[in-house]
């Protein structure tokens, strides 16, 4: 017998997972800054730590806030690093990161006692755990709390994306001509990076910090290898990361395993039948990241 | 001083300064952040290899080894024949794998015995249980590695600095490259045991930055990079064995960390007096990141 209720519940959080991290993840894409948000999504952890021990309980928004602000700490961390001219900006992002990580692994481990917070859970999420973790407001049970954090960090996200959608393709794909057009691109920046801190922290709870990545980058990745438009690239890749959440769901209960890995992997499946239907070129691009000269 | 302690110890620096040489070089290719994707990559191997063949650590690391080789391998196929660029590549095969070996844990931890506490290590590591002939055997990989590094010194440096020209004088230059990529993905592998995945990219990473602050001059980085290595080791396990109850890891990646901030801001410092006598980035270095 299959709990359908349960079910949903967590079908629709991984399917706010997908869609919210799907939407940044574009432009994270586009932007060449995909390393960053896995920078991101480790650096928060200092930050969820904080928050934790500091509030004493699961109390979404100061946890949202503060693992937030650590985000963003982390990436004018690594603007400044990387403005002086003799460190590489994945130099920079490294060296952050995983001090920033290291952190919160140590906080964790030293405040174990006080802080009710397990590390494989931040690490790895507990998804199946969403329909029985209730929001309760006074005698109302409003339903599992990580549907409305979701739900609220999606539609933080679908604001920030339709309403900065101009002055995001400007930034994105011609930097200079924004700037001579006016266009902030520093808080364009800054802004953008602190939405992939909140889907992060927003997210981590229920597929984990690492994982988290793979739902930020794999969907639009397999998007961009057909699309063409970028708003076609968008919905593939919410498309994308839809179903991998339901297929990966469905696998991860016949062989019994963990769900959020099963949705990864399967997330990285598509991306390999995609590549195949579409082709490798079959000549190898020459700049394929390398930069001056010829590979 | 306890024999364990001294192992630990030893093999960390051991470990630490040859992460340290490895790293400049992976520094200078551009490759820094590959050492993340390789140590994230490993996981599924090493769950394959107890799967097939049990808990042999020699087995498990050989797992770990063919994985990490094929996530470069898929990272090599993504960024040269798609539209993807590297960093997309490299952040994809990191969280894919590493699901896919998510999934591998707990199919282990359902079916099996357990082993589980042990893969689990896995990330952080545990750099006390390095027993005395883990050590040894460490120590004589890493030293393995550095001959290796010390021969071939000019023919990696040429291909850091003017891979055309190497190209030209007759070097086989994609061979070299895989052989450096195997290089690190070895030391990344076989420092996982001990010091776990975040260790790994942290001691890549951190101090060859730092000493790459320090001089432009190859053989000197190089140093400098074993040096602040060894010293993150030793930092690292000294505080964790004087305070009680901290991780080594996480102390060790603090060290190498603070020593890089300390190195930074002298250098930071220094520039105020000295505006353009020391040498910058080269634009060959320099490049990518965020624009083109």
């Amino acid at each position: 017998m299959i709990d359908w209720q349960s079910t949903l519940w967590v079908l629709l959080t991984g399917g706010l997972v997908a869609t919210s991290c799907a939407l940044v993840g574009c432009w994270l894409l586009l932007r060449r800054m995909a390393l960053l948000g896995d920078a991101i999504s480790h650096a928060v952890l200092p930050g969820i730590v904080l928050a934790f021990w500091l509030t004493g309980s699961r109390t979404s928004l100061p946890m949202l806030l503060g693992a937030g602000a650590v985000g963003l700490l982390c990436t004018a961390i690594i603007q400044w690093l990387s403005q002086k001219r003799f460190i590489q900006s994945d130099a920079a992002i490294g060296v952050t990161f995983t001090a920033f990580f290291a952190l919160g692994v140590l906080l964790i481990s030293r405040y174990s006692g006080q802080v009710d917070l397990d590390l494989d859970c931040v690490l790895y999420g507990e998804i199946a755990y969403v329909p029985w973790d209730l929001w309760i407001l006074g005698e109302r049970v409003l339903g599992p709390r990580a549907v409305w954090t979701l739900g609220m960090g999606t539609v933080i996200v679908l604001l920030f994306t339709t309403g900065l959608y101009k002055e995001l393709l400007a930034s994105t794909f011609d930097p200079v001509y924004a700037q001579v057009a006016g266009i902030p691109t520093r808080t364009v920046y800054y802004l953008l990076m602190a939405v992939v801190a909140l889907v992060v922290v927003a997210s981590f709870e229920v597929v984990g910090a690492i994982l988290v990545l793979a739902f930020l980058v794999v969907p639009p990745a397999t998007a961009l290898l057909i699309s063409r438009r970028l708003p076609m690239m968008i919905l593939m890749s919410i498309a994308f990361g839809w179903l991998a959440v339901l297929l990966g769901y469905a696998a991860a209960h016949l062989l019994d395993v963990s769900i959020t890995g099963s949705m990864a992997t399967v997330s990285g499946l598509l991306f390999a039948l995609t590549l195949m239907a579409t082709g490798l070129r079959a000549r190898p691009y020459s700049s394929g990241g390398e930069g001056i000269g010829k590979s | 001083m306890d024999i364990n302690l001294l192992s630990v110890l030893t093999g960390l620096i051991v470990l630490g300064a040859t992460s340290g040489v490895l790293g400049v070089f992976a520094l200078l290719r551009r490759k820094a952040l590959l050492s993340d994707t390789l140590a994230h990559a490993a996981l599924p191997g090493v769950c394959i290899a107890y799967l097939v063949g049990g808990k042999q650590l020699g087995w498990l690391l050989t797992g770990a080894f063919i994985s990490g080789l094929l996530g470069i391998g898929a990272v090599s196929v993504i960024t040269h024949r798609t539209r993807l660029k590297e960093d997309a590549a490299l952040a994809l095969t990191l969280s894919v794998f590493f699901g896919f070996g998510i999934v591998l844990l707990t199919g282990i931890q359902r079916w099996g015995d357990g082993y589980q506490s042990g893969l689990d290590r896995f990330l952080f590591g545990q750099a006390a249980a390095l027993l005395p002939h883990e050590v040894v055997y460490l120590t004589l990989a890493c030293l393995f590695i550095l001959a290796i590094v010390a021969v071939l010194f000019k023919e990696f440096a040429l291909l850091c600095f003017d891979r055309d020209y190497a190209r030209v004088i007759g070097l086989p230059v994609r061979l070299l490259d895989a052989l450096l990529m195997g290089l690190i993905a070895l030391i990344v592998v076989l420092g996982l045991q001990g010091a776990g995945a975040l260790l790994m990219v942290a001691l890549m990473i951190t101090p060859a930055a730092a000493a790459r602050l320090c001089t432009h001059r190859l053989s000197l980085i190089v140093g400098l990079a074993a040096l602040f290595g060894g010293l993150s080791a030793v930092g690292g396990v000294l505080m964790s064995a004087f305070y009680g109850r901290l991780p080594t890891g996480p102390v060790m990646v603090l060290t190498a960390s603070a020593l890089f901030l300390g190195v930074f801001l002298f250098r930071h410092l220094m520039q105020g007096e000295r505006q353009r006598q020391r040498p910058s980035l080269s634009p060959l270095e320099r490049g990518q990141g965020e624009g083109k």
